[in-house]
């Protein structure tokens, strides 16, 4: 078997496979880069090649105007993957946001996962994370402290719609995260039987049709920019979560500020973001499941990254599981929890 | 125990002040004594379990959570009971809701050594934020914004009685305040105050913003810097009160002693100095004497505690509060020589014969423990509270000084994720920087994130929560005085001092020396 170190060397700005040349959500612009899944802070624009699936590549045309159509970028579907430099890549669910993957490598008879970033709870506008076998496994650990354990999302989903429905004179301002947080929150909002128009910022739309181009069911979606004011009491309206407090929602009725977030789970920091309404929905594992997916998976090693690294780097010691921190940099990890 | 977790929730989301008001309301309305009663007091921080401390919930939680785990989590957090609440694991089946009141009477009749026991048994019947509700109540630090004021005020409109009324009794009513309720609902009449030593609200001042005020319709007083109290003899015992209300008679046992009439006075407690010569001395050396459950002989001895008297609230048996200042005045100076003079003298008005003449007496008074002049409407009675237009403080204008920003810290609860308390210093002789105080105030929401950035981004060194930054950043500080003190190395102490200004604009060599501060030392 291969020594790991011989092959696979974290970097602050991203993980170099080196038999590949190749990079791994890197922070600076590289030649070739795979890309676990479409936010900012791991996929950048600039690569020379970029590797990834169908999902991920027509976001980052989207948000970066990677062009999809040249025959450099190759996009993988779920299980598929490629040869380079001896080395074999495949793409694998993480359950994350539409398109997010998992990166499985095998070299030399070794696995490695990066999971990028991941969840294991039902989301409706992505496919479930899969647990794959691994050597190596490389973990997010946003939420890797044990405070942070997700509630229900349709205990958070009620919430909201009791909210819009005890105050039909005001709308409910949610803040969620342009992509992934706001498309899953409508989906949610759509399966617990919230069928009215959900009004939308301006920022949120061209992603909102790409999910639903990509199969994604949002139902009748409105533009804030294009409505009365009136209008929109008694409704739920969606904008990232800067313009929150920004003067941009003086358009709305009386607005309750909502956001949606894991972060929300601590009282103080929704305070600071001066929340009225915390919606508890995350897009990453909690505590709960960071800790039992690395049990599932099982893997000799565990390599924690970007969040609460020794919090999940105390929880292996302490279950006698090998664990190292890696510092990766340029991970943002506020607004898109 | 849900729907005051469910009310302390909305508290904690909630900004306006009139939109608090109304849940309290609703709750107080809608929820059955004496829990009601334990909620609002809890509120307004007036519970004490003295067996029940933040330890106690670390060891306790010791028990269930990983040591290392509850100490990253908490450093997250920012808050003891907001950590304990989120870790404690959810026992298993389906629990029946714990009353308020069920949770007070554990608490209340837990020993020190049986503490951790009642509190893991009271947080098994919980959920997240029941345990929340359950912590805060038990260790208090609710931060929810509600102020014992905000608390009468809902009192007052739930039940439609006077507020003044409510804000007397409030005092005089031990939680769970059932005879509050009863009358309050109409089911008692007014409860009986005579024959006790009740707490009378203070009459607060405002900041003094007009131009200047006419002395023939106000007194003017010197504002004395030490803690304002209220002495009051009935029903056979003194108490003595401090602004909130809070007893502190424990601390000054030869002041309750020598109060031996039956009145109520309003004064500030000082301490007598000796380099003034038996007249008041600096904050600093009160401060030896605050806080104190049991005091030596050698405090009492060190550090003489004396009243100067500002105002009289009753004198045997009547209360003078309805009178105007001026009478309430004339009563005063024939009652103060009834009080032994080493302990009580009186507050003198000022004799000033217009304004301008009163400014420049401020502008001259040397003295530690003058903190400024107070303005008092001579036809006002003596009402709860800051009422506009009756009295004024008009404080001395502060002392300032340039320092360096040296090491920050992060703040609690809602500034947990700032760098908030700036250490900051002047340099010596020897061209060092040594630390003359810190602050965490005196900045706008604005400048606080420049600086949480500023620190952010000059970080030289970490020592668990503190940053040590590059000695780069000049801060304009404004403190009350400034004093001798053993306790740092520069050996200087400043009195309230705050953050007024960010001088971006001046390099570091350039601040103040520790010789110019020592000049200010009173």
């Amino acid at each position: 078997m291969a020594r790991t170190k011989s092959w696979i060397e974290p970097h602050s700005s991203g993980i170099y496979v080196k038999p590949a040349d190749l990079w791994i959500d890197p922070s600076r612009p590289v030649e070739r880069a795979a890309v676990t899944h479409g936010h900012a802070d791991h996929a950048r624009s600039g690569h020379g090649a970029v590797f990834a699936t169908p999902e991920t590549l027509a976001i980052m045309a989207l948000r970066y105007g990677v062009d999809v159509e040249a025959s450099h970028n190759q996009a993988y579907e779920y299980g598929d993957g490629f040869e380079r430099g001896g080395v074999r890549f495949s793409f694998h669910p993480a359950g994350h946001v539409l398109g997010s993957a998992q990166i499985l490598m095998e070299y030399q008879g070794e696995r490695i996962v990066v999971t990028g970033d991941y969840k294991r709870r039902a989301d409706p506008t992505c496919k479930p994370f899969e647990v794959v076998p691994c050597d190596i496994f490389i973990t997010e650990a946003t939420f890797g402290l044990p405070v942070f354990r997700h509630p229900p999302t349709n205990d958070e989903i009620a919430k909201l719609i009791g909210a819009v429905r005890a105050e039909p004179d005001r709308s409910v301002l949610v803040g969620a995260y342009a992509l992934g947080k706001a498309q899953r929150v409508i989906a949610e909002l759509r399966g617990a039987g919230w069928d009215a128009p959900i009004y939308i910022h301006g920022a949120l739309e061209k992603m909102c049709e790409l999910y639903a181009v990509h199969g994604v069911d949002l139902g009748e979606l409105r533009l804030v920019s294009e409505t009365d004011k009136a209008e929109m009491a008694g409704h739920i309206v969606l904008a990232p979560p800067s313009a929150l407090n920004d003067r941009w929602s003086r358009r709305l009725p009386d607005p309750v500020t909502a956001m949606a977030s894991g972060w929300m789970r601590v009282r103080q920091r929704a305070r600071q973001r001066m929340v009225e309404l915390p919606l508890v929905i995350s897009d990453h594992a909690d505590w709960d499941e960071l800790t039992t997916t690395i049990s599932e998976v099982n893997p000799k090693e565990s390599w924690i990254t970007h969040g609460s690294e020794d919090g999940l780097l105390r929880w292996c010691e302490l279950h006698q599981r090998k664990a190292r921190a890696l510092h990766l940099v340029g991970r943002d990890l506020e607004e898109e929890a | 125990m849900k729907r005051f977790a469910a009310l302390i929730d909305r508290l904690i989301y909630t900004r306006s002040r009139n939109s608090k008001l109304a849940l309290i309301v609703d709750y107080l309305r809608h929820t059955p004594d004496p829990d009601r009663g334990w909620a609002i007091a809890a509120l307004t921080e007036s519970l004490d379990f003295p067996a029940v401390k933040a330890g106690t919930v670390r060891t306790l939680l010791a028990t269930r959570v990983d040591e290392e785990l509850f100490r990253l989590s908490r450093h997250f957090v920012g808050d003891t009971a907001e950590t304990a609440a989120l870790l404690w694991p959810d026992a298993p089946g389906a629990k029946a809701d714990l009353s308020v009141s069920a949770a007070v009477d554990a608490l209340a009749a837990a020993s020190r050594s049986d503490a951790p026991a009642v509190v893991a048994s009271l947080l098994d019947r919980l959920d997240a934020d029941g345990r929340y509700a359950l912590l805060k109540l038990a260790l208090g630090g609710m931060r929810v914004g509600v102020s014992a004021r905000l608390a009468k005020q809902a009192f007052a409109q739930a039940f439609d009685v006077p507020v003044d009324d409510v804000e007397e009794l409030w005092h005089a009513i031990a939680p769970p305040y059932a005879p509050l309720f009863a009358w309050g609902e109409g089911r008692a009449e007014r409860p009986d105050l005579k024959d006790v030593a009740f707490f009378r609200p203070f009459m607060l001042a405002h900041p003094l913003e007009e131009e200047s005020v006419d002395l023939a319709d106000y007194a003017a007083e010197w504002k004395w810097d030490g803690i304002r109290v209220q002495i009051v003899h009935g029903g056979g015992e003194t108490r003595i009160y401090s602004r909130g209300g809070e007893e502190i008679s424990g601390a000054f046992p030869e002041l309750v002693a020598a109060f031996d009439q039956d009145a109520v006075i309003d004064g500030e407690l000082l301490v007598r100095g000796e380099v003034q010569g038996g007249e008041a001395a600096s904050f600093n050396a009160l401060q030896q004497r605050l806080g104190r459950k049991v005091v030596s002989k050698k405090m009492l001895a060190d550090y003489p505690a004396f009243v100067r008297v500002y105002d009289l609230l009753a004198v045997d048996g009547n209360d003078l509060r309805g009178l105007p200042w001026t009478e309430r005045r004339r009563q005063l100076e024939a009652f103060v020589p009834r009080l032994a003079d080493s302990h009580f003298d009186l507050s003198q008005v000022i004799d000033a014969s217009d304004f301008d003449d009163l400014a420049e007496r401020r502008a001259g008074a040397r003295d530690a423990a003058i903190e400024g002049v107070m303005l008092k409407r001579r036809d006002a009675p003596y009402v709860a509270g800051r009422r506009a237009g009756l009295w004024y403080k008009w404080k001395r204008d502060p002392l300032t000084a340039d320092c360096v920003m040296m090491y920050a810290q992060r703040g609690n609860g809602r500034r947990a994720s700032f760098y908030s308390d700036y250490t900051f210093g002047c340099w010596s002789d020897a061209g060092e920087l040594l630390p003359v105080g810190k602050a965490y105030s005196g900045f706008t929401d604005e400048e606080l994130k420049w600086l949480d950035k500023f620190v952010r981004d000059n970080t030289l060194n970490r020592f668990g929560p503190v940053r040590e930054v590059e000695k780069s950043l000049v801060l304009e500080v404004a403190f009350d005085s400034i004093h001798s003190s053993k306790r740092h190395k520069s050996g200087l102490a400043m009195r309230f001092p705050r953050i007024s200004r960010i001088r971006r604009d001046k390099p570091a060599e350039e601040a103040d020396r520790i010789a110019t501060l020592q000049a200010m030392v009173t």
